[in-house]
């Protein structure tokens, strides 16, 4: 049976015990003399909570690890059969079983189409146990729990302290998810770094991650250090903010000190729907309407511009930047505390000058942390470049020449077929561990920042 | 009244010059958001319409039943396979010009339809078996450089050696075109087809139904988890170093490149759990882990701000901490958790870098069927028509674009005006 239905079933099992325990709970209280000690409710989802959630993660559990298992017996076999097989050939003969079981391709050889019977067959045999094994288990718990409801016991308490776990596992999934990441992209990296020495990869002044078809062409093995990628990925950045922070930064300005209520009702809004356009649509427009016009203005002045500047795609990120950058600053600018311009204003100062010299620079810590976050999301940021960037790593800042960022070479390594023991496939993850390592770095000082050096004014 | 000396006067002209120049600053950066975001959308707007529009041909077709009915009349798929729909549509094609003998100029003339017109008839007389063996008169794609000159996309001052279509060729179309043989329709093909080798038959029905997949899977894995998390965040965490450092990881998650997300997906969904690659599934889990945060933190806010007196009097009356928080807070707080997950919600349906990362980039021509098999997203299609080297493609992608930032601006006006209209002041 397939997980759907199975998921299904044991559902509908779970609801049926839940009606079962409520109403002969409730049947119960009535007939009791002594007070009962929960609602009939509690009953039910004290014996749905049983019913549906082992075998739940039973049929999780078989649904991960069962394909798994029977990977790993079928190289067993191939081993024990084919002695002279290497790794790398079992895992083909594998993968060529498990497509012949699908039905998607054929074989002539005996030897391989009975192994793939075989394979479909004991895959089936797994199903079938999975199917009888969840069943059983959600059906003869709920049997057990609705049929002995005794409503001297508390089930709400128990049926609480059930949810206060599940709730905070569903917390915890946070710090799994960041353990995942690490743990993944450290896995990974290890293993690339296993094949390429660590110090070459990071302080490298040359990438060129093609692979040669034959092993012993001239640079057979690619080669990938860094820097050249990383000086790409921070001029389009740098090129960004030069853009958008100025631009953001006024904008924020005057929405905060200067704009009446309606203006900026208007303008807010606005914004936010420059902020809601997906990346991709800045791609789109920096590839196909602002490269070739700044090409165009280029070549007018008689400039040399490459289609694939790093100026277009800087410009383009820096206009995805700008609402990010003006509605952070506008929050801070507006928590700074109203005293303070109701004091300088008092004093005398222009709104201008309380604007400069006093809102401003009580406002710096949380600016500062603004704009942190916003040149980690430039060094993050993938679709734009992608489209717009190209993909030749040159170690130059000219802006009007063709660079290459991080995440660039993440997606051209890594879409399409990729195997993972490529080093290729494992270079874009070594660069990921970089981007992530980099983003985190920028996060938790911007998070620093604007914790340390705030002052507390009210 | 206080005497007022020229200097005075003076810099108090100086400092209002400076206010003003302020403002103008503002007002100037505010305007130059603004056009960019006009100009943004303007530019995909002008070359996005016209692939509402598509050149279709009418051709007049006598197909023998014979060739494609089985022994009971029935519509044989075997037998309609070894028919050569092609060479009935050019045939028809080439009788608009009957003074055409050469071999190479029926070429080129045949090559002004779409290489799936042939396609097309079959799946009209597949529909509409009762239609054999009459003269009917049906409208099918021209191929995409047609379509382009029709809608005075295509260039012609280009010299003719490097051009695709040949001066010959744009005569014979400006002729179909006066004689109203041919003819822009609405693009029905772009609504009802998922993706295509050629321009003329890709939609963006495919991408569409894989964006939904995606999105269910998303808002079924991050909604319930985001919310019980934030429930006992606000309600059943003891402060100390575990809490703070669940808070710590969902801010920072919230601020992790997406596509980091995408090598997560790659590494333990596809590489450790052996998930199948391009899956809606997949995409939604990455896409789910990466909104999480986004709902967590609104979902947070918005029951901070239900008052502490509402939680107070429930357990005054004897509700447990657990029913005071799901049955009276959580109500209340609901409106605000909503907005937060439309936003995530919109957030997830534009994004595109981790889709990438777990395949979901493959040319699919066939619409997803379910969560498992493989499909492509919205801003995915998007971003592979906007690869492509015909032109056609460009303007398909824009009509994408114009339809996906549409939606996306309708969810996020939604969640806007949610949040106004269940606004509580308490």
């Amino acid at each position: 049976m397939s997980f759907s239905t199975l998921l299904l079933l044991i559902f509908a099992f779970s609801l049926c015990s839940f009606f079962f325990s409520s109403s002969s709970a409730f049947k119960k209280i009535k007939s009791a003399t002594s007070r009962p000690s929960a609602l009939p409710k509690h009953y039910g989802q004290y014996s749905l909570a049983w019913t549906l959630f082992p075998a739940f993660l039973l049929l999780i559990v078989f649904t991960i690890i069962g394909p798994i298992y029977v990977d790993n017996f079928f190289k067993q076999q191939i081993a024990l059969t084919e002695a002279s097989y290497d790794k790398a050939k079992i895992e083909l003969v594998l993968a060529m079983i498990k497509n012949i079981s699908n039905g998607s391709i054929s074989s002539d050889e005996p030897k391989i189409l009975k192994l793939a019977e075989e394979y479909s067959n004991y895959l089936s045999k797994i199903y079938l146990f999975r199917t009888l094994s969840v069943l059983l288990l959600s059906s003869i718990l709920g049997i057990i729990i609705s049929s002995n409801i005794n409503i001297l016991k508390n089930s709400r308490v128990k049926v609480e302290t059930f949810y206060r776990i599940l709730f905070f596992v569903s917390a915890v999934i946070a710090i799994f998810t960041t353990v995942g990441i690490i743990a993944s992209l450290l896995y990974e990296s290890l293993r690339f770094f296993a094949l390429y020495p660590f110090f070459d990869f990071l302080f490298g002044l040359h990438w060129a991650p093609n692979i040669a078809i034959r092993s012993d062409q001239v640079a057979a093995q690619g080669s990938f250090g860094m820097l050249p990628v990383l000086i790409g990925t921070i001029l389009v950045a740098l090129i960004a903010m030069i853009v958008a922070l100025p631009i953001g930064l006024f904008s924020a300005i005057y929405l905060a000190e200067f704009a009446s209520k309606r203006v900026r009702d208007i303008i807010k809004p606005t914004l936010e729907v420059l902020a809601g356009i997906p990346t991709v649509v800045y791609g789109y427009f920096a590839a196909l309407t602002a490269a070739p016009f700044i090409r165009k203005i280029g070549m007018t002045l008689g400039l040399d511009v490459s289609s694939e500047s790093a100026l277009a795609a800087g410009a383009v990120m820096g206009i995805m930047i700008i609402p990010f950058i003006s509605s952070l600053s506008d929050d801070i600018i507006n928590s700074v505390p109203q005293s303070l311009r109701d004091g300088s204003l008092g004093l005398g100062a222009t709104k201008a000058e309380t604007t400069i010299k006093v809102v401003l620079p009580a406002a710096f810590p949380g600016l500062v942390g603004a704009f942190l976050l916003a040149v980690s999301r430039a060094i993050g940021e993938t679709m734009i470049v992608v489209m717009a960037a190209g993909l030749s790593a040159n170690l130059t800042i000219n802006p009007l020449e063709t660079v290459t960022t991080v995440t660039v070479q993440i997606v051209s390594l890594l879409t399409g077929d990729t195997e993972f023991d490529d080093i290729k496939t494992l270079s874009a993850f070594g660069l990921g561990l970089a981007l992530f390592a980099f983003t985190l770095i920028l996060n938790v000082i911007a998070l620093v920042v604007s914790r340390r050096l705030s002052e507390q004014y009210d | 009244m206080i005497d007022k000396n020229i200097d005075q006067l003076k810099r108090l002209k100086l400092r209002k010059n400076a206010e003003m120049r302020l403002k103008v600053y503002g007002i100037l950066s505010i305007s130059l958001a603004l056009i960019m975001l006009s100009t943004l959308m303007i530019s995909i707007g002008l070359s996005g319409y016209s692939a509402l529009q598509q050149a279709y041909v009418k051709l007049e077709i006598n197909v023998d039943s014979k060739k494609v009915l089985d022994e009971k009349g029935g519509f044989s798929n075997q037998k309609a396979l070894l028919v050569n729909w092609d060479g009935i549509v050019s045939n028809s094609f080439i009788t608009n010009f009957p003074e055409i003998t050469k071999r190479s100029e029926k070429r080129s003339l045949r090559a002004l339809m779409s290489s799936n017109a042939g396609y097309e008839l079959r799946q009209y007389f597949q529909k509409n078996p009762d239609d054999l063996d009459e003269n009917i008169t049906i409208w099918l794609s021209a191929s995409d450089d047609f379509d382009q000159y029709m809608k005075g996309r295509f260039n012609t001052s280009v010299d003719e050696k490097d051009r695709r279509l040949s001066n010959q060729q744009l005569k014979w179309i400006d002729f179909l075109a006066m004689e109203k043989i041919s003819k822009l329709k609405f693009n029905t093909s772009f609504f009802v087809n998922a993706d295509s080798r050629e321009p003329e038959s890709a939609g963006i029905l495919g991408a569409v139904v894989g964006s939904t997949l995606t999105l269910t899977i998303t808002i079924l894995f991050a909604l319930p988890l985001a919310v019980m998390a934030s429930v006992y965040l606000e309600y059943f965490a003891k402060p100390g170093r575990l809490t703070d450092f669940i808070e710590v990881n969902i801010n920072n998650l919230a601020a992790i490149p997406s596509i980091v997300f995408g090598l997560l997906g790659l590494s333990v969904f596809l590489g450790f759990f052996g998930l199948p690659r391009s899956a809606p599934l997949v995409g939604g889990l990455c896409l789910g882990l990466m909104t999480i945060p986004t709902i967590i933190i609104a979902s947070r806010a918005s029951i901070r701000a239900v008052p502490p007196s509402i939680k107070d009097a429930a357990l005054a009356l004897g509700a447990s901490r657990m029913q005071a928080a799901l049955h009276h807070v959580l109500p209340l707080a609901a409106p605000g958790i909503l907005t937060g997950t439309i936003i995530g919600m919109a957030q997830a349906l534009g994004e595109t870098a981790p889709l990438l990362m777990i395949g979901m980039v493959a040319f699919i021509i066939e619409t997803p069927d379910s969560f498992t098999s493989a499909a492509t997203a919205m801003p995915v299609q998007i971003f592979m028509w906007s690869d492509s080297a015909e032109r056609a493609f460009y303007e398909r992608s824009s009509l994408a674009i114009l339809f996906l930032v549409g939606f996306l601006i309708i969810m996020n006006s939604l969640a806007v005006f949610l949040r106004r209209k269940f606004e509580k002041k308490w």
